[in-house]
């Protein structure tokens, strides 16, 4: 990244930036114009909430334009922690909830599934014997566990919580065995021959070895998570950004459901930046 | 003088055949040497002879299928800290900084050691391989000159009683080469460690070594002869080609490796029984034994580079 500050990638930045705020413009720019609500024409008085919502006197439904979802994303975040109920809370505390679900499910999902890498990626054997295992439950969509984990929990906030761990587990899992099992046969004759034990060889040679194919898994995790936690929410109900969309759904209020799909992408996003964040850290040059 | 420092003997490595009922493949067999403490003692020899196999043994890395290796009346059985390796790749950490990498030998060396005991000792050693301002740097910010050092720099921190170094020098270029071989022989010299070091460069072999091991090629290799070098230390690479004797042992050397190391192995048929190789000195052979391309001794003046068998190392990696 050392060529960034020459002229020439300066300018490409630039480049890159109007052309990205053009593409702006005009992608809100046809949305706009083709789904603005016509204005009333003539005395037919006012029209009924079901006209309004099929776009008065046309025949089609339209979708919001952006500015009523500009207008809406100002009010909803200018107080985003109010609660007026169940059915009436601030997107801060709805991100709020699906943020708490994921991070914990994805904690747990982590704290096992690192140090099970670590074990399966160091022994042939235990990676036979588990693999088999590991390709049958990988596959299966996160909610299809839903139902039993309703069953056995029966509780639908651990429910939707066991449900990030499953879809979790998996990337971090088959990384950290990867990133374990391909360390340089070099690095650990390193660790040999200055009679490192081997908890020590797994701390300071294999770990740092290992941390950003780890990392690269922890990171396709959290983003699965945060899929997955939008359609676990739906079906559980009650709180979560998930829930928000389905219950805007329900209201009709298609401005909110629009504004709550782009706060999904921004926060998936952050979520995103902050591991890649991380991963700076960990990531070496050979 | 009962005990040698190190004693090899009788080692051979056989590899299973391709099939069952395949013999199996020899890389080499009834291998014997003795290393004296303080020696500097280099093997060469043709790829696949085993050199690297028989430095892995004594590293502990790898296992030989028969024979015996005993440091000190103790047998050699796996790693340890008295014994530091240099691989040919450096084998440094590339997630740590120079200093980091020396301090990770020296740490595990010296457990009890402070951290500023650690730092002092490490930081010594980077000086005496020229590498004290770049100890803040990346592997991958060195040169690859730069990181052999950092990698001489870590085994010889560690002081361990035997130094084995596969080809340190063997992936750079002739200049740096010869700048980090007088830096080898300077630490060396002050620390006098045991050391056994794989070579493909002959010149480098007489510039360091007591003795040199020439292995016949491989399969079923062995260590046809000890050449001892009797130069007189502290050499440095000027002075020493001027030394009346330098030709005559680079030139048996070369005819060893060009002429003899392939025929040796099919005209000898080894009896039974351990066997070190015959030491030769090259000097005393004399020009009336069979010197096969010996030139006259003559003053080093002019005109070196006819009385040199063509040889360069690549050859022999290729051969």
């Amino acid at each position: 990244m050392d060529r960034t500050t020459t002229e020439w990638n300066f300018s490409l930045n630039v480049r890159a930036s109007v052309l990205a705020v053009v593409l702006l413009v005009l992608g809100l720019g046809i949305w706009e114009g083709l789904n603005h609500v016509p204005l009333l024409t003539g005395g037919a008085g006012e029209l009924s909430e079901y006209e309004q919502l099929m776009a008065g006197a046309n025949e089609t439904a339209k979708v919001p334009p952006p500015s009523e979802v500009l207008v809406r994303a100002w009010e909803e975040l200018s107080n985003p922690f109010y609660d007026a109920g169940p059915n009436d809370k601030g997107i801060g505390i709805q991100l709020g909830y699906s943020l708490y679900r994921v991070l914990t499910g994805y904690l747990l999902a982590a704290a096992i599934a690192i140090p099970l890498g670590f074990l399966i990626g160091m022994s042939p054997l235990m990676y036979k014997a588990l693999n088999p295992y590991i390709q049958v439950l990988r596959p299966i969509s996160p909610l299809a566990w839903m139902p039993l984990a309703l069953f056995i929990i029966q509780d639908s906030e651990a429910s939707a919580i066991f449900v990030i761990f499953i879809c979790s587990i998996w990337p971090m899992l088959l990384n950290t065995a990867f990133g374990v099992a391909g360390v340089r046969e070099d690095w650990v004759n390193v660790a040999r021959t200055h009679e490192l034990s081997s908890l020590k060889t797994a701390f300071k040679v294999i770990l740092p070895a290992a941390a950003p194919t780890i990392l690269t898994g922890m990171r396709i995790s959290i983003g699965i998570a945060w899929l997955v936690i939008v359609a676990a929410e739906m079906l559980v109900g009650g709180t979560g950004i998930g829930y928000y969309v389905w219950n805007e759904w329900n209201n009709l209020d298609l401005t909110s459901v629009i504004f709550s799909i782009l706060m999904i992408g921004v926060v998936g996003m952050l979520l995103d930046m902050s591991l890649a964040y991380v991963t700076r850290f960990v990531t070496y040059a050979e | 003088m009962s005990h040698a420092f190190v004693e090899v003997q009788q080692a051979a490595k056989r590899f299973p055949g391709a099939t069952k009922t395949a013999p199996p493949l020899t890389v080499f067999e009834n291998v014997s040497f003795q290393l004296q403490k303080g020696e500097f003692v280099c093997i060469i020899g043709h790829s696949g002879c085993g050199k690297s196999t028989i430095m892995n043994a004594l590293a502990g890395l790898d296992q030989f299928s028969d024979g015996s290796m005993v440091m000190e009346g103790k047998e050699i059985n796996g790693p340890g800290l008295e014994r530091g390796v240099v691989f040919q790749n450096y084998s440094l950490l590339p997630w740590l900084t120079t200093l980091e990498n020396v301090r990770f030998g020296v740490r595990a060396r010296w457990k009890n050691w402070s951290e500023r005991e650690v730092t002092e000792h490490s930081m010594k050693y980077l000086e005496l391989v020229g590498l004290k301002e770049v100890v803040d740097r990346k592997p991958s910010q060195l040169s690859g000159g730069m990181r052999q050092r950092v990698s001489i720099a870590r085994a010889f921190a560690t002081k361990p009683k035997l130094l084995l170094l596969d080809e340190p020098f063997g992936a750079l270029d002739a200049l740096t080469r010869g700048v980090i071989q007088d830096e080898l022989v300077k630490i060396w010299t002050q620390d006098q460690q045991t050391v056994f070091m794989i070579t493909h460069d002959v010149d480098e072999a007489i510039l360091l070594a007591d003795r040199i091991f020439l292995m016949t090629n491989g399969p079923e290799a062995r260590i046809a002869e000890a050449v001892e070098i009797d130069l007189p230390r502290p050499r440095n690479r000027a002075e020493i080609i001027k030394h009346p004797h330098f030709y005559t042992i680079r030139n048996y050397l070369v005819d060893f490796l060009v002429n003899r190391s392939g025929d040796l192995r099919v005209q000898e048929n080894e009896p039974q029984g351990m066997r070190y190789p015959p030491s030769i000195n090259p000097v005393n052979l004399d020009a009336a034994v069979d010197a096969p391309t010996h030139p006259p001794e003559a003053t080093p003046a002019a005109g070196h580079e006819e009385k040199l068998v063509k040889f360069t190392p690549k050859e022999i990696r290729h051969g």
